[in-house]
C-alpha cells in the first residue's frame, strides 16, 4: 500500500537498509464467540524494521501479538514466517521458531533470581545430553559456559549487573521490564515482539526503555515488532506503523504518514464511528 | 543413665521412620513445586507402584480375577519370577507410561483451571487407581521382598552394647532406607539446579505463559514431573512395602505425609526431609517419653497436633516461601 514495501526492502530515513518479508500476516481473522477481535487484516513485518501497532483501548493490539506468538490462534488467514506459512502452533514451538516475546504485565519467574530468568531465555540453545548435565561433565560444562558468556553480555548491555542475583519478585517495576527483555534477548530470536514495553513507566524509565530498543535493533539487527500506547513514543522509535482500530486495520505507513492519516485522527479523537 | 540410652535408641529409630515420612512428602512437594496441584493421589500411587512391583516379581497376570469371572477360567501366574532389580526398572516403567496418560486423560483437558479442580481430579485419579490396583492385582495382602536386608542390625547391637551396655535395636530395613533415600534427594536437588530440565520444571512451577513463552514445553514438563513422582512412590512403596507389607493401608501413609508437608512447607525438598525427620523423632521421644503419662497411643495424633500448632504459628512451614499479600 506504500512505497516502501517493495520485495529488496527499505531505506529508512535515518539511513538504515531494512531487508525483505520476515513475517507476514495475511487476513487474520480472530474471534472469541461472537466478538471479532481481528477482522481481515493483513500486514508484514521487514528484516531489521522496528514495527509498532497501535490503536486506542480495545482495538486488538494485544489480540494481534498473542496471534503472532502463537497464545492465540486465528480462524481465519495465514501466518508466514522466513517464507514459510506456519500452521496452528503452541506458543512454546513459536517460540523455538525465533520469535521471542515480552508481556503487557510482566511474566517472570518471581522465585528465581535475574541471572536464572535471563538463562532460561537460553533453554531451547541447550543440546547436551541429560546425563551429561546431571553430571556437569563435559558438553554440558562447556555449553552452559557459552551460554553464560551470552547471558552476560545482554546483561551489561542492559545495565542490570548489579542486580544480577537477586530474586526477580524483588525488583521495582521499570527494572523487572528490564529483565524480561534481556530474558528475551537472550534466546537471540529473530523476531521480538515487545507488549506495551513502557506501559506503567514514569517519563525517565520511557527513556531508558526506548533507548535500549534502540540499541538492541541497531546493535544485534534484531526485528522488532511492538504495541505501545503513546504516540509520541511509537512515532519516535518505529520505522512503520500499522493502526488498529475495533479490529480492524485502519492505517499502516511511516510514522508521517499514519500521523496525517485522517482515518487515524478520527479514531484518536474519537470521532463518532456511524 | 539408661532412660538416656534408651531416649538415644528412640532418638535413632524417629530418623529412620522420618526419612519414610519424608518420602512420601517429597513426591508430594515436587508435584506441588512444577504444578502447584496438591496431589491427593500421591499415596495411592505409592501403593500401585508397590502392587505392580509385587505382581511383576512374581509373574502375576494382571486383572486375573476379572478374566476369571468373565472366560471361567482359572488362570492367576504365568509361572515365572522376575529378578526384583528388572521388576523395578519394569514397574519404573509401568509409572512413566502412567504420568503420560494422567497427564494426556487428565490434566491436558484442565489446563488453566483453578487449582482446587485439579486437586478435586487427583482425588478423583486416587480413588480410581485404588480401585485399578485391586482388580488388575487382587485385594489380598502381599509380602513384598526386593532383597533389601531386614532384621536387627548385629553390627550397631554389638557396638552400641560395648559403649553403654545396652544393644541398640535398629532395623537394617531402616538404614538402607536412609541410604537410598539421601541418594535420592541428592539425585533430585542435582537435577533440578543443574539440567536444562530441572531448571524448565522451575520455570513452570513459577510461571506457565512465562515458560511457553521461553519455549518450554507444559506437557513434556508435566508428564517428567509426574513420572518423577511416580518414581519416589515406588522407592516409598519399595520400602514401606517391604516394611509391612503391601495393602491398601499403604495408601493412608500419605495422611502422615501432610502434617511433614505443613512442617516443612510444600515447596521446599529440604523442607520435606527435614520436616520427616522432626515428625519421625517428634512423635518417637514424644510417645517415649510422655506417653505412658497419657496412657500412650500418641503416635497416632502428636503429628497432627504438632501440625496444627504450626498452622498457627507459622501457616508457610519452615522453608515454605513467605505468602505476602499486596493490598
Amino acid at each position: 500500500m506504500n512505497q516502501l514495501a517493495t520485495e529488496e526492502g527499505y531505506v529508512t530515513a535515518d539511513g538504515r537498509q531494512i531487508g525483505g518479508t520476515l513475517m507476514e500476516m495475511k487476513n487474520i481473522t480472530l474471534r472469541f464467540g461472537g466478538v471479532v477481535a481481528i477482522k481481515d487484516i493483513s500486514f508484514d513485518i521487514r528484516q531489521g524494521e522496528i514495527r509498532a501497532i497501535i490503536g486506542p483501548n480495545g482495538a486488538g493490539k494485544s489480540s494481534m501479538l498473542n496471534v503472532i506468538s502463537g497464545f492465540y490462534v486465528p480462524q481465519e488467514g495465514e501466518v508466514w514466517f522466513k517464507g514459510y506459512r506456519r500452521g496452528p502452533m503452541k506458543p512454546y514451538e513459536v517460540a523455538r521458531l525465533g520469535i521471542a516475546r515480552t508481556f503487557q504485565n510482566i511474566a517472570l519467574f518471581d522465585g528465581m533470581s535475574v541471572l536464572d530468568n535471563i538463562m532460561t531465555g537460553r533453554l531451547n540453545r541447550m543440546k547436551a545430553g541429560f546425563l551429561s548435565q546431571a553430571l556437569w561433565w563435559g558438553a554440558a560444562e562447556r555449553e552452559e559456559i557459552a551460554n553464560r558468556e551470552q547471558v552476560e553480555k545482554i546483561i551489561d548491555f542492559l545495565e542490570i549487573q548489579n542486580i544480577r542475583k537477586t530474586p526477580v519478585g524483588r525488583l521495582p517495576y521499570g527494572l523487572k521490564k528490564r529483565v524480561e527483555l534481556a530474558r528475551a534477548l537472550a534466546a537471540e530470536p529473530q523476531l521480538l515482539l515487545l507488549d506495551e514495553p513502557m506501559a506503567g513507566m514514569n517519563v525517565e524509565e520511557k527513556e531508558d526503555m526506548s533507548r535500549f530498543i534502540l540499541d538492541v535493533n541497531d546493535e544485534f539487527g534484531t526485528t522488532i515488532a511492538l504495541i505501545e500506547h503513546d504516540m509520541g513514543v511509537v512515532m519516535d522509535l518505529s520505522d512503520r506503523v500499522v493502526v488498529m482500530d475495533y479490529g480492524r486495520k485502519i492505517g499502516d505507513g511511516t510514522p508521517d504518514e499514519v500521523r496525517n492519516n485522517q482515518e487515524v485522527i478520527d479514531a484518536y479523537l474519537g470521532v463518532s464511528h456511524d | 543413665m539408661d532412660q538416656l540410652v534408651f531416649a538415644a535408641e528412640v532418638f535413632l529409630n524417629g530418623l529412620m521412620t522420618g526419612v519414610m515420612y519424608a518420602l512420601v512428602a517429597l513426591g508430594f512437594v515436587l508435584i506441588f513445586k512444577a504444578s502447584g496441584v496438591f496431589n491427593y493421589a500421591q499415596g495411592v500411587l505409592a501403593l500401585f507402584a508397590a502392587l505392580t512391583l509385587v505382581g511383576i516379581q512374581q509373574g502375576q497376570v494382571p486383572f486375573a480375577h476379572l478374566i476369571n469371572a468373565m472366560l471361567g477360567t482359572h488362570i492367576s501366574s504365568f509361572g515365572w519370577t522376575v529378578p526384583a532389580l528388572l521388576a523395578i526398572l519394569l514397574t519404573a516403567g509401568v509409572m512413566v507410561l502412567l504420568a503420560f496418560l494422567i497427564e494426556k486423560l487428565v490434566l491436558q483437558h484442565l489446563v488453566g483451571q483453578e487449582p482446587i479442580i485439579l486437586f478435586m481430579a487427583t482425588i478423583g485419579l486416587a480413588y480410581f487407581l485404588e480401585g485399578l490396583g485391586d482388580v488388575m492385582w487382587g485385594a489380598d495382602i502381599k509380602t513384598l521382598d526386593v532383597g533389601l536386608p531386614q532384621g536387627i542390625s548385629d553390627g550397631i547391637e554389638a557396638v552400641t552394647g560395648e559403649w553403654f551396655g545396652y544393644g541398640f535395636f535398629i532395623d537394617r530395613l531402616d538404614i538402607w532406607a536412609t541410604i537410598i533415600a539421601a541418594l535420592l534427594v541428592a539425585a533430585l536437588v542435582a537435577f533440578s539446579q543443574y539440567t536444562k530440565q530441572g531448571r524448565a520444571m522451575r520455570a513452570v512451577a513459577d510461571d506457565h505463559q512465562a515458560a511457553l513463552s521461553v519455549g518450554i514445553s507444559l506437557r513434556f514438563i508435566w508428564v517428567m514431573v509426574w513420572s518423577i513422582a511416580g518414581f519416589v512412590a515406588l522407592v516409598a512403596g519399595i520400602m514401606w512395602g517391604t516394611k509391612s507389607g503391601v495393602q491398601f493401608s499403604l495408601s493412608l501413609i500419605a495422611l502422615k505425609a501432610l502434617p511433614v508437608l505443613m512442617l516443612g512447607g510444600f515447596t521446599s525438598i529440604p523442607g520435606a526431609i527435614i520436616g520427616g525427620l522432626i515428625i519421625g523423632v517428634g512423635e518417637k521421644l514424644f510417645e517415649f517419653l510422655i506417653g505412658p503419662m497419657v496412657g500412650g497411643a500418641t503416635e497416632n495424633w502428636f503429628a497432627y497436633v504438632l501440625a496444627l500448632l504450626f498452622l498457627v504459628f507459622r501457616p508457610q512451614g519452615l522453608f515454605g516461601e513467605r505468602i505476602i499479600e499486596r493490598v
